[in-house]
């Protein structure tokens, strides 16, 4: 009697901390999946989050108790969280095309794509022709295009990119980037290889353009930020927050306050294009 | 005496389950790798997956044939330059060397497997890179650059293991040569080697397994362009790498397709752990 006693015992405890175990994994969970009132979820292109997060940064300091969650994902990935519901506000770093055009949008400032070279690299400009020649294999020699002899060493950034989806449009048209061509899945890792390599091409974001590497003239037209504004520079893509209907409430505050003036000086002098906006 | 036996029992079922679930994750891991990828394999065909020389999945061309040569011709590299290292020094390390000295070499042969791969592939991009591209040509991310890094990433586990099989051999077997005459090199080669050889076939195929699942290190040294190589300096994109370089932005198709690869990688590297298990059980 007296056994049978303590094994129920022992059972009865085990199967406490069993449960309690239980109630604490799942009030973990439960608490995972509520959404604050004060949170605004922000998710999508990886080109646009790092000036998100210092919005959001910014935006946090001025409204204590409010928290803008920043998330990455890509372009693709930031869409359809729009479109589902899962974020408040989607970042995109292209277009929307077809059914995406339903969704609410505002761009919050562009970006320049320059093509860069290595410093001691003699071309100093080409035509949009010759960059797609290059890309699509047809160009392979420094000295067909008024360089140095030397084989071109190309970059290009990986399937899915924003960055690349915007070159393959603007640039290359109807051709394809070629299978030969090194893939990198950064901007920082093409503008390291291009300023360690002589005979190396790619492009990054113009904002990323440091004296490390060349950017070069497209057309005689120097990639500036006034040329990107005034439209001479044509390559350059729009940055995009997305809301699934016309934004109201937080959602609508942290907007206004990106498109404010202290919003845009912000974007600014993080590097990007503002067109309405200049100091 | 019923208490007891649930005392003794209490532990037997709980480690039980708890090794339970190292199982259990296993199989959740692979279940939903082949979930997501078999569709994507379906959909575009076992062949035209496996031996499609076009990778472009916005426009819904998944082959994936120039990364298994890529992942080949990179972990053939890595065995060549790897594996006569390794042996020599398992060899020495198990036979010439003084006592003092095997106890300081072998713990830094151990610290190189500690060395986190991404450290391996920085240092490869800022000293390999640079050094190919300029005294043998080409863009310097190359087949040879991931296979040098491969190399000497794989040393640890080829050298350890070895040189354990090594040790591991009955003194009899060295005694008894050394009675019928033979020099120490004479022993070596036609008695221990041979003895041993099916812990170091076993430890070269783990080698090949590290190799071949190495994903970190090579990103930054391959170059990652999805072509059939032309040359040991070419770039090249293994299946590793494919999943590693992609991931971020894939969604939909392009995702599992990812996945698609992986089944690919699990099978290779569940043949080669097989063959493994098999060379050192025929022992």
């Amino acid at each position: 009697m007296r056994k049978s006693d303590a094994k129920s015992r022992l059972f009865f405890r085990f199967s406490l901390i069993f449960s309690l175990f239980l109630s604490l994994f799942s009030i973990i969970l439960l608490t995972g999946c509520a959404r604050n009132p004060d949170t605004v979820v922000v998710a999508g292109s990886t080109s646009v989050q790092p000036f998100a997060e210092v919005l959001a940064q910014e935006y946090m300091t001025l409204h204590p108790g409010v928290s803008i969650d920043v998330q990455g994902g890509g372009s693709a990935a930031g869409i359809m969280a729009t479109q589902s519901g899962t974020t408040d506000i989607g970042m995109s770093s292209r277009n929307l095309q077809g059914s995406e055009t339903s969704l609410w949008s505002i761009e919050i400032a562009r970006d320049g794509i320059a093509i860069i070279v290595n410093p001691k690299n003699q071309v100093t400009g080409l035509t949009l022709q010759q960059v797609a020649d290059i890309y699509d294999g047809k160009t392979t020699n420094w000295d067909q295009i008024g360089g140095k002899k030397g084989e071109i060493d190309v970059f290009t950034r990986e399937d899915g990119s924003g960055t690349r989806s915007s070159f393959e449009s603007l640039v290359m048209g109807p051709s394809q980037i070629m299978a030969r061509a090194m893939v990198e899945n950064s901007n920082g890792a093409i503008r390291q290889l291009v300023s360690d390599d002589p005979g190396a091409i790619g492009y990054i974001s113009l904002g990323l353009v440091d004296n490390t590497v060349r950017a070069l003239d497209l057309g005689g037209i120097v990639p500036s930020r006034a040329n990107v504004v005034n439209g001479t520079y044509n390559l350059s893509r729009p940055f995009l927050f997305l809301t699934l209907k016309p934004p109201t409430g937080l959602v609508k505050d942290f907007i206004d306050f990106t498109m404010s003036p202290q919003g845009q000086q912000i974007l600014y002098a993080q590097g990007l294009i503002t067109p309405g906006y200049s100091p | 005496m019923k208490l007891k036996n649930f005392g003794e029992r209490l532990p037997h079922g709980l480690f039980f389950i708890i090794a339970l679930s190292a199982l259990t994750v296993l199989a959740l891991i692979t279940i939903f790798i082949f979930v997501q990828g078999v569709p994507l394999i379906a959909k575009v065909g076992f062949f035209n997956f496996i031996f499609g020389m076009k990778w472009a999945p916005s426009q819904g061309y998944y082959g994936i044939f120039p990364m298994i040569v890529g992942t080949i011709s990179v972990t053939l590299g890595a065995i060549i330059l790897g594996v006569p290292v390794s042996l020599c020094c398992a060899i020495f390390l198990a036979e010439f060397a003084p006592r003092h000295f095997s106890d300081v070499v072998r713990p830094a042969i151990q610290l190189l497997a500690g060395i986190p791969s991404v450290v391996y592939g920085f240092w490869g991009l800022i000293f390999i890179v640079p050094l190919i591209r300029e005294y043998l040509g080409g863009p310097g991310l190359s087949i040879l650059a991931g296979s040098i890094i491969l190399a000497i990433m794989i040393l640890p586990t080829v050298i350890s293991i070895s040189e354990v099989s090594l040790l591991s051999l009955s003194p009899l077997l060295k005694e008894g040569a050394f009675a019928l005459g033979a020099t120490h090199w004479q022993t070596i080669r036609s008695v221990l080697v041979p003895a041993a050889k099916s812990g170091i076939v076993a430890s070269i195929i783990l080698g090949i397994g590290r190799a071949v699942g190495e994903t970190m290190a090579v990103i930054m040294v391959l170059g990652n362009a999805v072509a059939l190589p032309d040359s040991i300096l070419s770039p090249v994109r293994t299946l590793t790498t494919n999943i590693g370089i992609e991931m971020g932005y894939a969604s939909g198709e392009h995702q599992q397709a990812l996945f698609a690869t992986g089944i690919v990688l699990l099978v290779i590297i569940m043949i080669l752990n097989s063959l493994a298990q098999y060379s050192i059980k025929r022992k």
